[in-house]
């Protein structure tokens, strides 16, 4: 048996997404786009001249694990150095392909454990990442992000 | 359902023997791909097992036992569509690639820069890309007939766009994400009064009513064979033999020459000119018990038990709070697409997978379709013969969960 996918947090989050607006000011964004399922959201981020996040935020439609995952994604970004928040992208890429497990190594994922067991629902996995591979375009300065 | 013994025929399925998460499987995604019964499997299988040989080739044989079991299922799919004649069935690899054969093939030869070209607003991908790469290549210009609010097409617009430049109509008989069936003999008509040739992807159509492309008067017709019961890799490409004769080879290789050498080559007669390399030999043999089997089938009876399915369905899923059937056409096939106020498609698939059940999710290879319903992706519900009003019930109570989970 799989593991459950939509638990409470996640169900929470996609009800009631954090972060969910346009950024003004943002001085890193770009835009996701999972043309498989038309999961599409934008991803800002104002980051301070000592390369701290000071706020992250996104926008868009998609589906409750893309939303719950961008949503807990932007309040974990907040207060992370750039380079932060690569390991964190690097962690949470590892996680959802089942690489990693929470359990037996150390990491800082936090509440983003939750997303352990999608790894176990591959055509899911997409919509778990989305976010975190805008977020990654919009470090990288890239403009638009696809999963395809 | 009385007269239609859908358990007989549900016994034929080995796959629907299969357990999903636990649960029996509900296969609700025949526009996708439609499961096979046990005779396809056999013959496919029988190929493999005592048959393996390549076609057109030896003297040997096997060779000489493949070749007349290929060409014998070119008769039967002959008979299928109602064709002329047997070379004007052409064997692809699907509804894709013949619709990709006949832009090239045809399209690079007849057509020229501002010529135009007419498709639908409800056309799969499939219908739409090759033909834009075409206007690439040539400077045609794709022009697209609108659809209203239950997804239909607008007759009278088709009728405006068609003009001394219109050179080639191409459009779907039975859409796969709306399910509307489409008045095709009358959108043939109107093309051939324009002089225009007339394109009729039937992949979804080809299960809904018998075909019969010399009534039709269609110029080209494609279908695949995993839609229709048969093996996946294999498609066809029925043309007129005028059009074939005159048409270039789409590709280049063994099988579909004369005589090659390095100064001239001479190309094969119909229907080898279009069948490059080893074609799909186990697959073409498949379809063909598809088809057979198909023909033991009482099509009013199939068609009236498809089309209690599609009523019983969609008075079953309206009973749901906040469900929205996209796609209400007049005529329709046993296709349900529709979305669930709180519940995104995509998360609706999971939950209902749960409990076995397999539907669509997504935007069926027709963005441009969920793009003008405003939605960014739908759930679909396709049922073939083989399913059952039981199995809706348990759609809707899948359904009901989903939307429990979300709160919906």
């Amino acid at each position: 048996m799989r593991d459950e996918l939509y638990q409470q947090t996640i169900l929470e989050h996609n009800r009631h997404p954090k972060n969910f607006k346009k950024l003004e000011g943002a001085t890193h964004e770009a835009e996701g786009y999972n043309p498989l399922c038309g999961d599409h959201l934008w991803v800002y981020m104002k980051i301070n001249d000592k390369g701290i996040i000071e706020e992250a935020a996104f926008q868009g439609s998609g589906c409750a694990i893309s939303k719950a995952s961008a949503s807990m994604m932007t309040s974990s970004l907040k207060g992370k150095s750039m380079e932060e928040a690569k390991v964190l992208f690097e962690e949470f890429h590892q996680l959802v392909i089942g690489e990693l497990k929470p359990d037996e190594k150390h990491h800082h994922l936090g509440k983003l454990a939750v997303f352990s067991g999608i790894w176990q629902y591959p055509a899911r996995v997409k919509c778990a990442s989305l976010s975190w591979h805008t977020m990654h375009g919009a470090l990288e300065k890239a403009k638009t992000v696809s999963t395809e | 359902m009385s007269s239609f013994d859908v358990h007989r025929y549900r016994a034929e399925f080995p796959n629907l023997k299969i357990n999903v998460h636990g649960k029996p499987l509900v296969y609700l995604d025949n526009a996708a791909t439609t499961l096979k019964p046990r005779c396809v499997i056999d013959a496919v299988n029988a190929y493999y097992v005592t048959g393996v040989s390549n076609v057109h080739r030896g003297v040997h044989f096997l060779s000489e036992q493949a070749t007349a079991a290929f060409e014998y299922s070119r008769q039967v799919v002959r008979q299928f569509l109602h064709a002329a004649k047997v070379h004007e069935i052409i064997f692809t690899k699907g509804a894709t690639e013949s619709l990709n054969l006949v832009a090239q093939s045809f399209g690079r030869q007849f057509l020229k820069k501002g010529d135009e070209i007419i498709i639908s607003h409800m056309e799969h991908h499939s219908n739409i890309v090759p033909w834009q790469l075409l206007c690439e290549q040539t400077g045609c210009v794709l022009k697209v007939i609108p659809i209203n609010e239950k997804g239909e097409i607008i007759f009278e617009e088709y009728l405006k766009l068609l003009s001394d430049k219109t050179k080639l109509v191409s459009v779907v008989w039975v859409s796969n994400s709306l399910g509307t069936v489409n008045p095709i003999k009358a959108i043939i008509d109107a093309a051939h009064q324009r002089g225009a040739v007339a394109v009729i992807d039937a992949a979804q159509g080809v299960t809904h009513a018998p075909t019969d492309v010399q009534a039709l008067d269609c110029d080209f017709l494609v279908f695949s064979g995993h839609k229709i019961l048969g093996p996946t890799g294999v498609g066809v490409l029925y043309g007129k033999e005028k059009w074939l004769e005159a048409m270039p080879p789409y590709q280049g290789g063994g099988d579909m020459i004369k005589s090659v050498s390095f100064s001239k080559t001479l190309y094969n007669a119909l229907p080898y000119k279009f069948e490059a390399g080893t074609p799909p030999i186990a697959e073409v043999i498949g379809l063909r018990s598809a088809l057979d089997f198909l023909q033991t089938i009482n099509w009013e009876a199939m068609k009236a038990h498809k089309q209690e399915l599609l009523d019983y369905g969609t008075k079953k899923l309206l009973t749901i709070d906040g469900v929205r059937i996209i796609g209400t056409a007049h005529k329709k096939t046993s296709i349900i697409s529709f979305v669930v106020e709180g519940v995104h498609p995509h998360d609706l698939g999971t939950i209902v997978d749960q409990d076995g059940v397999a539907i669509r999710t997504g935007h069926h290879c027709t963005q441009p379709v969920m793009e003008f319903f405003n939605v960014p992706a739908t759930a679909r519900a396709s049922m073939a013969f083989y399913n059952t009003k039981e199995e809706l019930d348990i759609l809707a109570k899948a359904v009901v969960r989903a939307k429990e989970i979300f709160h919906a």
